[in-house]
């Protein structure tokens, strides 16, 4: 009897529960549906644009084909996919790849965030100022920025080596784009230089999320700011966090304007986008230069999906819907 | 339910706007693209020219105007990079494009595009025509499997530029063959440095096959043999004999510190510095040093103690090899007009246009004729050098996987100090073979 009584008002809530996920379920719907609308045009569009040539590189892949020799095409299965893979050339690229990726993104992390945290705590009559002097280099097309940050340490016209000789293991004799290390280390800055507003722009929105409530009763309880920042502020930001690392390890790994022009993959600095570049377009292996497009593309499909399903990057969640 | 009528009339104006707004745009287009004859009738000639100093396009304009009507060549700029000018000439080409009129080609790049037909034949009487006093290195850089492929334009050919003092103090007699080995003893023993090329870019491929056909060998020893049978010679020793010398001037840095991306202009500026010694370049160098000293940046001294002679022999005795470029001039198999494209080439290498373009933009004629000019002498004091160097010179491997070879060789010969003649030869002999098979990635 009394598990009746008790049961009752239980089923009486599950109704409700029911009417208002029918409610929600139709307003969700009608939303999805408006979403269509607004972008089922542009994702047409980007289908076209962007499937046909996907599709087309597929096929290619399959092929020995050069541009110059269109007579001797064959098909051969999946040979360019075995020749490179088993060649050290393209795990050399790849390694080097997966490091600037992973060095340019941490960086950029901690820098944006220090500059998220600048930005909204700035006086509110600086705040405009300061938004756009930190988002200049953002601004600027990244051939420019390549080819200021490559003017900038070539040992013929660059400033750096008089401007830091102090610095030990830099003098006027120090050719920073003949070896490997000192070479990526000058791509990997001028990476970091020009996409940290980004980061940072991404993560002001994650900061102003999180609920002002939150960390003034932390500062009540006495946390540190330090504490605040660890166990408050970084929590209610993570989808915010997760989604710039995801947005930037995606576009870091596909790395290719600053490497074309301070070194040409020169010095074992080759990234996987100029691997797919040299073998297209300057030797004209359409078949084995549709293949590493392919590899690249699985590779940038495995971390997206590393990023949403083991890392559990959450792109709803950043509307607040969550 | 039709519009109402404001708004109707105000749709269809909108619409109107925009059919006359793309109208204009594609007729922008096709007058861009130069398609059609254009002005009256005339028929327009493309000229893909390489980027100089506007001689390509005065000569255009000239042969226009002596045309009287029966063509108009308008030019269209390439890429500054000779590889990055082959890939746009060699997609455009694949793909057919049809505007390919006249195209100026670095000779290198040529076997690539003649072999699969890419490139109009040259018709009989042309070729009488154009190549009458071409110089020999000049003839061999325009030629495919024995027939004439493109047309001789202008030729270019590196020179030994010296610093008098240092030569002096070294006491090398200058007037007569110098070598390698010497060059590096004098640089050596005056703390100088050496002005050469060790970027991995195309000016290392020139330096390495000068070093091997001065030595008496070839980069590549059956050019015409397909891919997977190309047989390399950079083990011969003559190969070996240019690793040693390029892996010296690394090794003990001769080039100074900017050797391993050294390029033909930052070399000059070496050159024209304190440390300042011998340097193989182009002709290029003697108005850009003379413009240096027109504009204040360099002393007047610097140009009284420079000097020229035939590039450096590898073996005391033996010929020197020199590096052979310019460019060629060819026409597109597509191309609509390849008969009045030709009638344009017959006119743009006249020896008088070879003349012109050699005093104005400092590129040396391919026609001995366009020598005998007295302004020449006048204006480049080295150009009896510069010819003499032309017929001596060697082309690169003229074969349709030059640019594998090339890159091949960038990459395995750069830097200099890290080049070994007991390693170095074999195995960029190898890697080069396996890419050619298709059976590494470059």
């Amino acid at each position: 009897m009394s598990s009746s009584t008790i049961n009752k008002p239980d089923t009486g809530n599950k109704r409700s529960d029911k009417s208002a996920k029918k409610m929600h379920s139709d307003r969700v719907k009608a939303e999805r549906r408006l979403g269509w609308y607004l972008a089922g045009p542009a994702f047409i569009v980007m289908l076209l644009v962007t499937l046909y040539p996907i599709l087309q590189a597929v096929f290619e892949s399959l092929f020995a084909f050069r541009l110059t020799a269109p007579d001797e095409r064959e098909f051969i299965w999946f040979a360019n996919y075995i020749t490179i893979l088993s060649d050290e050339v393209w795990w050399r690229d790849l390694l080097v790849t997966l490091l600037i990726t992973v060095v340019t993104v941490a960086v950029e992390l901690v820098l944006g965030f220090a500059l998220a945290l600048v930005m909204s705590k700035a006086l509110k009559s600086l705040r405009g100022i300061l938004r756009t002097a930190i988002l200049v280099p953002y601004g600027i097309i990244t051939v420019v920025s390549a080819y200021a940050w490559f003017y900038a340490f070539d040992i013929n016209s660059g400033y750096v080596n008089a401007w830091f000789d102090w610095v030990p293991g830099i003098d006027s004799d120090l050719n920073w784009f003949a070896q490997t290390g000192t070479s990526l280390f000058v791509i990997m800055a001028s990476e970091i230089w020009k996409t940290t507003p980004f980061i940072s722009l991404l993560l002001l929105a994650g900061l102003a999320q999180v609920p002002d409530e939150l960390t003034e009763a932390a500062k009540v309880d006495g946390a540190t700011w330090w504490e605040q920042m660890r166990k408050v502020v970084i929590p209610n930001m993570k989808a915010a966090i997760m989604v710039a690392v995801l947005f930037r390890a995606l576009d870091a790994f596909r790395i290719f304007d600053n490497v074309f022009i301070m070194t040409n993959g020169e010095n074992n600095t080759e990234v996987l986008s100029l691997l797919a570049y040299r073998t297209s377009i300057s030797r004209l292996e359409i078949g084995l230069g549709s293949a590493v497009s392919v590899l690249l593309f699985i590779c940038v499909i495995l971390i997206s999906f590393a990023a949403i399903k083991i890392f559990k990057v959450d792109l709803a969640g950043t509307r607040g819907e969550k | 339910m039709g519009l109402p009528g404001n708004r109707r009339k105000k749709r269809l104006a909108k619409g109107r706007t925009y059919a006359g707004a793309c109208a204009t745009l594609l007729a922008g287009t096709m007058a861009m693209t130069g398609c059609g004859p254009a002005d009256g009738g005339v028929e327009t000639l493309t000229w893909y020219i390489n980027p100089d100093a506007g001689g390509q396009a005065a000569i255009a304009a000239k042969c226009t105007e002596e045309a009287g009507g029966a063509y108009r060549i308008e030019t269209s700029l390439l890429p500054t990079d000779a590889a990055a000018q082959r890939e746009q000439l060699a997609r455009r080409l694949a793909a057919g494009d049809d505007s390919m009129d006249i195209m100026s080609i670095d000779p290198p790049f040529i076997p690539e595009l003649a072999e699969p037909g890419f490139l109009a034949p040259v018709p009989d009487d042309v070729a009488q025509a154009t190549t009458e006093n071409t110089l020999d290195g000049a003839l061999a850089g325009a030629t495919w499997k024995d027939e004439l492929v493109t047309v001789p334009f202008w030729a270019n050919t590196q020179i030994l530029w010296y610093r008098k003092s240092v030569a002096e103090a070294a006491g090398l007699d200058m007037s007569q063959p110098v070598t390698w080995d010497q060059l590096m003893e004098a640089a050596t023993e005056q703390e100088k440095l050496l002005g050469v090329q060790g970027s991995p870019a195309e000016s290392m491929t020139v330096w390495i096959n000068a070093l091997i056909e001065s030595a008496g060998g070839q980069i590549l020893e059956n050019p015409e043999a397909p891919a997977d049978e190309l047989q390399l010679g950079l083990t011969s020793e003559a190969g070996v004999e240019a690793a040693r010398i390029i892996g010296t001037i690394g090794d003990e840095g001769l080039g100074g510190p900017g050797l391993p991306t050294s390029t033909e202009n930052t070399s000059l500026t070496l050159f024209q510095g304190n440390e300042g010694s011998f340097m193989v370049n182009y002709p290029f160098v003697w108005p850009a040093t003379l413009s240096g000293v027109e504009a204040g940046t360099l002393e007047q001294s610097v140009i009284d103690d420079i000097g020229w002679a035939l590039y450096p022999q590898v073996y005391e005795g033996e010929d020197t090899a020199p590096p052979l470029g310019g460019i060629n001039l060819g026409v597109g198999a597509n191309s609509q007009n390849p008969e009045l494209a030709y009638e344009a080439i017959e006119c743009i290498v006249q020896p008088e246009n070879q003349t012109e373009y050699f005093i104005t933009n400092g590129n040396p004629p391919s026609n001995s004729e366009a020598y005998e000019d007295p302004a020449i002498e006048e204006q480049f004091p080295m150009a009896e050098t510069i010819r003499d160097s032309l017929e001596l010179a060697a082309p690169r491997p003229q074969t349709p996987f030059y640019n594998e070879i090339s890159t091949g060789l960038q990459q395995e010969w750069s830097p200099p100090n890290e080049v070994d003649p007991d390693v170095t030869p074999e195995e960029s002999q190898e890697f080069i073979t396996a890419v050619l098979r298709g059976e590494k990635l470059l």
